[in-house]
């Protein structure tokens, strides 16, 4: 049967572009690159590339900003659940969880960026009655050169995220028992938490934070969107190399890239060297045996930051809604004179070509992914293959390489072998990063599906086949729609991907949202971040109400 | 010796290669045999051995021969093999009719005829229009009998128990216990009980074997 092939075929289409692109990469960084008569191997691309004035601010501006945003998201992480699990603040903020999860980077920074600028929304509430300003200040706030607001940005993305992996490990920690018996001891709820559970917790969520610090490192939509321009973060120096009329730009590109790949391994070296460090400190805190640290306070900072974190993406969407949607509106104003749909009317029909790419992009992407998926998954319960720590750290792969580093060198490897990158590459290109979502999506559900209803089933006479697709995959429809919608999610977000294996010739709402970055049509930004959020949202809330409308009359399925 | 009958012939069931149950055991059709032991001595086990349905990790040395027939190279569906769950496992996204129908032998054709099979069955436990309620709103004595049924309508020729009563409150229990075993000599049914309940053991009313942990 060929379901066995499965697991073997889905690491192949995931991992094969990744070590190709590596190879593409790694070879014209070294010289070689026959279609561009680069023949033997040579260091002058590094030479190049060390020239290059800005390389210093670059790769610095990489590891603070990558750093600092997964050490802040974990820390913050880590305080709000140790803080607020299990009382009815965490149930708001775990409602809130998955609307975040679903927005875009692009369109999150977006939003930000038009909260935090000097004519944004914060400037505007606050003049000219406290500033005194009738006009924006000239402040460098967005894109400031030390890679803050950018830092921000990533964070309020990357909170969410590693919130949901720790949600997700915790059943498995037993918090609660754990935490009964500190509390028991005299230890306050959050000490208490920090001290007993959160390095179980932290054992399970490594590779989700690994793959935080390679994103944050190597990320080019929002560094466009936040981040310094001059220099900008090497991620997206790389980018402007490959872009670049004169094709010789390419070996510098290449080896930029390869010097991304070293920067994101050295940080992860440095983070596990953190990590020692900080689990010999924390055995001393815990034996020195101290009942409570300022609990009140670092709850209240927790919840007052996490608060501010998810408002402001969510204002920050209403901002870019207000704007798509806005007439005449002069700077000290909160809000426009007028509401008009006037840009809707004008620039929606360029929009719906992107969007439909989008769809159908986003869409075949995330039916290959299920479909390898739940054939891996099958093939994994049919044969009895147990997936070890290995198989989940092949899963992480793609994420914990820069894409930076590999998607360079498939579009050279294109270039080489004269293949036309169009929409299928592109397809293929999302499916990398959509399959590790939608598997560890599914994974679990899918594993913990009651086998004694295939035995059932079984000794009523139902060959597998049959158990698979009128029991298993009927009664896991909410989980599989789910991870549907996470995997759309994921690929209607890609940047990078699209650009460089499209080479600039497939246009998604993200890439023409991202383009608009330097322009500064803030009426055309609302209007391609909205829209590009509304396609996720839209999968979401599908995925939602369909197993409710389907199972409507059977009580059984409800929460499942 | 007739060849009648559910038979493990030396029946050794190892996990990573350790014996774990031994069993060398004829069920005549109609007769009902208990099978008692502690938690985790591989009562379970054994089950899953005769539906086919034993995790990776396990094997098993000898024979097991149901009517004459080996069932060892057998897929779990091609057994005819009934069980019975302490948990009813109805298919929640399913009618209770559809879960009778799924039940339901491929040899009767036809939707009217289907259906019809079905009606009936209902009617047998005492459930007339009964085929398109949600089986969550069924009561716990209701779950049982169509489990039951369900079984039952595919026409096994064998029929293996792992606790199936212990989930009952004790007035369903004797009656459940009761229609079960009945039906199951009336059906001529080699039938096997996996229990830790001495009052099942009892009203079983046939042999009992003591499965005690290996060394």
């Amino acid at each position: 049967m060929r379901l066995r092939y499965a697991p073997a075929l889905t690491l192949a289409l995931m991992l094969g572009p990744v070590l190709a692109g590596l190879a593409g990469t790694l070879l014209p960084a070294i010289g070689i690159f026959p279609a561009l008569g680069g023949w033997a191997p040579s260091l002058a691309a590094f030479k190049a590339l060390l020239d290059w004035p800005g390389l210093e601010r670059s790769v610095s501006l990489s590891l603070t900003t990558g750093l600092a945003a997964t050490a802040l998201s974990l820390v913050l992480t880590a305080l709000i659940v140790g803080s607020w699990h299990g009382t009815r603040a965490f149930r708001w903020l775990e409602t809130a969880l998955s609307p975040l999860l679903s927005v875009p980077h692009a369109a999150a920074a977006f939003g930000i960026a038009f909260l935090i600028a000097p004519s944004g929304w914060i400037s505007r509430a606050l003049s000219p009655w406290a500033t005194g300003w009738t006009r924006p200040p000239d402040l460098l706030i967005v894109q400031d050169p030390w890679g803050l607001a950018m830092t921000l940005g990533l964070v309020t993305k990357e909170l969410p995220f590693l919130l949901l992996m720790t949600l997700a490990a915790l059943p498995q920690a037993q918090p609660r028992r754990s935490l009964t018996v500190a509390q028991a001891l005299g230890y306050g709820r959050l000490t208490g938490w920090l001290k007993v559970v959160l390095p179980r917790i932290y054992a399970q969520i490594r590779l989700p934070v690994y793959a935080v610090l390679a994103y944050s490192m190597s990320v080019v939509d929002v560094a466009l969107i936040l981040g310094p321009n001059t220099p900008p973060p090497l991620a997206v120096q790389v980018v402007r190399w490959m872009s670049d009329p004169d094709l010789a730009q390419r070996f510098t590109a290449a080896a930029g890239a390869t010097l991304q790949l070293a920067l994101v391994v050295g940080a992860l070296g440095l983070w596990l060297a953190g990590e020692t460090v900080a689990a010999g400190l924390g055995r001393r805190w815990i034996a020195r045996g101290r009942r409570a640290h300022a609990e009140a306070l670092a709850r209240g900072i927790a919840l007052v930051l996490g608060a501010l974190s998810a408002g402001a993406v969510l204002a920050g969407l209403a901002g870019l809604a207000l704007w798509s949607v806005a007439g005449f509106w002069s700077f000290p104003d909160a809000l426009p004179d007028t509401l008009t749909l006037r840009p809707w009317m004008r620039h929606g029909p360029e929009l719906l070509e992107p969007a439909l790419d989008t769809l159908l992009i986003a869409g075949a992407a995330t039916a290959l992914a299920l479909a390898l998926t739940l054939a891996c998954l099958q093939a994994e319960q049919r044969f009895g293959l147990t997936p070890g720590a290995r198989s989940l750290w092949l899963l992480y792969l793609p994420l914990l390489i820069p894409q930076i580093a590999f998607l360079p060198g498939l579009q050279t490897l294109a270039l080489m072998a004269g293949a036309d990158m169009g929409r299928g590459a592109v397809i293929l290109g999302h499916l990398v990063f959509v399959l590790p979502y939608v598997f560890l999506s599914l994974g679990d559900p899918f594993r913990s599906w009651d086998r004694r209803h295939a035995t059932i089933a079984a000794a009523l006479g139902a060959g597998p086949a049959r158990i698979f697709w009128t029991l298993r995959l009927p009664m896991l429809l909410a989980p599989v729609l789910t991870a549907a919608a996470v995997g759309f999610a994921v690929s209607v977000g890609q940047y990078l991907p699209t650009l460089l294996i499209g080479a600039g010739r497939v246009q998604t709402l993200t890439t023409e949202a991202v383009a608009l970055a330097s322009g500064g049509d803030r009426r055309l930004i609302g209007l391609y971040a909205i829209a590009q959020t509304a396609v996720v949202v839209l999968g979401f809330a599908l995925a939602i109400a369909a197993p409710r409308l389907v199972w409507a009359n059977r009580r059984g399925m409800r929460g499942a | 010796m007739s060849e009648s009958g559910l038979i493990l012939d030396h029946l050794t069931i190892l996990r990573d290669g350790a014996p774990l149950v031994a069993l060398d055991l004829h069920i005549s059709p109609g007769e009902v045999v208990t099978v008692m032991g502690p938690s985790g001595v591989g009562k379970s086990t054994l089950l899953a051995a005769i539906t086919g349905t034993l995790a990776p990790g396990f094997t098993l040395q000898g024979g097991i021969r149901l009517d004459g027939r080996d069932l060892t190279a057998l897929p779990p569906e091609a057994r005819h093999v009934g069980i019975l769950f302490q948990d009813d496992l109805l298919f929640p996204h399913l009618s209770v009719g559809a879960n009778l129908a799924f039940g339901l032998s491929p040899a009767i054709r036809g939707r009217a005829a289907r259906r019809h099979r079905v009606q009936e069955a209902l009617a047998e436990i005492g459930m007339e229009g009964f085929a398109d309620r949600d089986p969550a709103t069924l009561s716990g004595g209701q779950k049982a009998r169509v489990a039951l049924m369900r079984m039952l309508l595919s026409e096994p020729r064998a029929l293996l128990l792992d606790e199936p009563f212990s989930r009952l409150d004790a007035a369903l229990r004797g009656q459940i216990r009761d229609l079960v075993f009945t039906r199951a000599r009336a059906l001529g049914l080699p039938t096997l009980l996996v229990t830790h309940d001495k009052e099942d053991a009892e009203a079983a009313g046939g042999r009992v074997i003591a499965l005690a942990a290996q060394a």
